[in-house]
């Protein structure tokens, strides 16, 4: 069949299997029918539940504003799929182009999307992250679990890691009236996504909130009590925190096991795409029937130097799945590649913090507009004298016009100066990233190529 | 019903929070929190809601008794870039 005949028979009768049947999944599902997709169109998904909505989990849910078994997401319209759910794929021939289930059953496919999603990094110590009381959370089961102990009133509750995560369940915990410690490895909370000139007003932020913030540190075990349940941490300052509570929220590993005899270039890191969302194989040879999306993808990005970009945030698992979606079903000449700018929220403190670009790759910082010290302002990272990303704290009214700045590349320090600029905003501060070759939690970007670690080919040269 | 709000585009003008203030509610000056299921009663309040939103972030499933589930608005994220 030539490629056209070809697209038309898989556009009206082929076979489109998606595995993760979460945010990417679904709007990729949607955008299969909307782009006239009408063949069979199967998702799989290990969580017994309809697709739902991660975000509310540890805001609204550990709030008690919203039950968790109440956040399943709204369809844009009937993905007229055959759902498999509760039953996770364990492996893929890509030569039969066939999905391996956990009950055993196979699954073909001329279309495979994968959208496996990440999940949390355990507590290293397997029976001390079995013991009663140890969370960590990313489903909707963890964050039922989570709410229900929160509301029993615990003494304590200690979050391990201050990412985004760790700090929205320490907000939280505080506006519910519980006692809370947090220990982070690194100098302050988000330090990994936002530098140290933002960690710091974050810890200032915690800290006048109650938060008993413990920076510079790590957890080295945690100690049940005869009943199993957690009741203590050591830490590596030789501090002890007593807890009936701990939620490790250590960053989070790539679903990609599955894949690992596969042949496709799939690792810890996650899965190595390219702009059109189709997935290299082990060799970096770009697959043609292979596409992924959402939080398991690395792509590279030509606003970041082509860098291979894997992100952690919920507007780019929509935006990329749309194209994946897009490109399964379109001829070369139309597909369209994914140039999302990285864009994100969370809320902490009762502060709303959104970001735009890339700000782990800033070495320099300017607060254009607002003040550190209100917790109101607007920051611009720079890298190499152009815009690379921005940070507001209550300010993001100003996010769509460092957008701007960011897609067109334009210069930093910005030239003009700008409405409501303190003394903060007189220079720009070094940004204050952390040696990345210590690893923290970790940030929701994830920058550079693989890990030589992650070696699974043997280079076997020529005599 | 089921709905959830594009927060990266959401800009907290609070319009939402003013017109269905049992679904929408603002966190601090700037932060919306919402209820992600809102109960049929609600509709009404959530249609004029969904269509007050200046940046369309609000998809609500069900709206429509009629169509079931076909969404009122949101474009959500980056539609047609
Ligand atoms: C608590 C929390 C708060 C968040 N807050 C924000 C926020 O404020 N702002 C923001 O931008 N982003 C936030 N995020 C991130 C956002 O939720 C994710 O970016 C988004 O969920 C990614 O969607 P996804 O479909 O790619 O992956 P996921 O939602 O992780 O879905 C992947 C799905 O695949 C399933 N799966 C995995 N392996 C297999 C297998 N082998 N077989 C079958 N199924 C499998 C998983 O169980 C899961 O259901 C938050 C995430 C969490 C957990
Ligand atoms: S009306 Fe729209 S922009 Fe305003 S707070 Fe509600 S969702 Fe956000």
């Amino acid at each position: 069949m030539d490629g056209d005949r070809q697209l038309e028979w898989l556009r009206r009768e082929g076979r489109i299997v998606i595995v993760g049947a979460s945010l990417a999944g679904l709007r990729a599902a949607e955008t299969l029918r909307e782009e006239g997709f009408a063949g069979s169109l199967t998702l799989i998904g290990d969580e017994p539940y309809e697709p739902y909505d991660r975000p509310p989990l540890s805001k609204q849910v550990l709030l008690g504003k919203a039950a968790a078994d109440r956040t399943a997401l709204p369809r844009r319209r009937d993905p007229d799929a055959q759902w498999r759910l509760g039953v996770a794929a364990t492996g893929l021939d890509m030569a039969a182009r066939r999905v391996q289930l956990a009950d055993g059953d196979e699954v073909a496919y001329d279309r495979l999307l994968i959208a496996t999603g990440v999940r949390p990094r355990p507590w290293p110590n397997q029976s001390e992250a079995e013991l009663d009381g140890v969370f960590v959370l990313r489903t909707r089961d963890e964050a039922a679990r989570l709410h229900s102990r929160l509301a029993q009133g615990p003494r304590r509750v200690l979050v391990i890691g201050a990412g985004f995560t760790g700090s929205e369940i320490a907000s939280a915990c505080r506006e519910r009236g519980i006692a809370v410690t947090v220990a982070e490895r690194a100098a302050a909370p988000l330090v990994g996504a936002l530098g140290g000139v933002i960690g710091d007003v974050a810890a200032q932020m915690q800290r006048e909130q109650g938060v008993d913030l413990r920076c510079g540190v790590m957890v080295t075990s945690l100690e049940g009590d005869s009943a199993g349940r957690v009741r203590s941490a050591h830490l590596s300052d030789g501090a002890a925190v007593e807890a009936d509570i701990v939620v490790v929220s250590l960053g989070a590993t790539r679903n990609t096991e599955w894949l690992a005899r596969s042949g496709l270039g799939a690792g810890p890191r996650g899965i190595a795409c390219d702009a059109g969302c189709r997935a290299f194989d082990i060799r970096g040879i770009v697959t043609d029937d292979v596409f992924v999306a959402g939080d398991v993808a690395r792509s590279p990005h030509p606003l970041f130097g082509y860098q291979f970009l894997s992100l952690e945030h919920w507007g780019n698992a929509v935006s990329q799945a749309e194209i994946a979606a897009h490109n399964m079903v379109s001829a070369g000449a139309d597909r369209r590649p994914h140039m999302w700018v990285p864009a994100f929220w969370s809320s902490q403190f009762g502060v709303n913090i959104k970001s735009v670009g890339v700000p782990s790759m800033g070495e320099e910082i300017l607060i254009s507009q607002g003040a550190l010290a209100e917790r109101r302002f607007t920051g611009v990272y720079g890298y190499q004298g152009r815009v690379i990303g921005a940070v507001t704290f209550d300010n993001a009214r100003w996010l769509p016009f460092y957008q701007r700045q960011i897609e067109s590349t334009a210069p930093f320090p910005p030239p003009f100066p700008t409405l409501d600029m303190r003394s903060d905003g007189q220079r720009p501060l070094p940004a204050d990233f952390p040696d990345p070759s210590v690893p923290t939690h970790g940030p929701t970007v994830t920058l550079g190529g693989y890990s030589p670690a992650d070696r699974r080919m043997v280079f076997t040269p020529g005599r | 019903m089921r709905l959830v709000v594009d927060l990266n585009r959401c800009q907290g003008y609070a319009q939402c929070a003013f017109l269905a203030h049992d679904v929408f509610t603002m966190h601090g000056d700037e932060a919306l929190l919402y209820n992600p299921q809102a109960d049929a009663g609600q509709r009404e309040q959530l249609r004029r809601a969904a269509a007050a939103c200046p940046v369309q972030a609000i998809l609500v499933e069900g709206l429509d008794e009629t169509a079931g589930a076909h969404p009122a608005h949101g474009e959500e994220a980056s539609r047609g870039r």
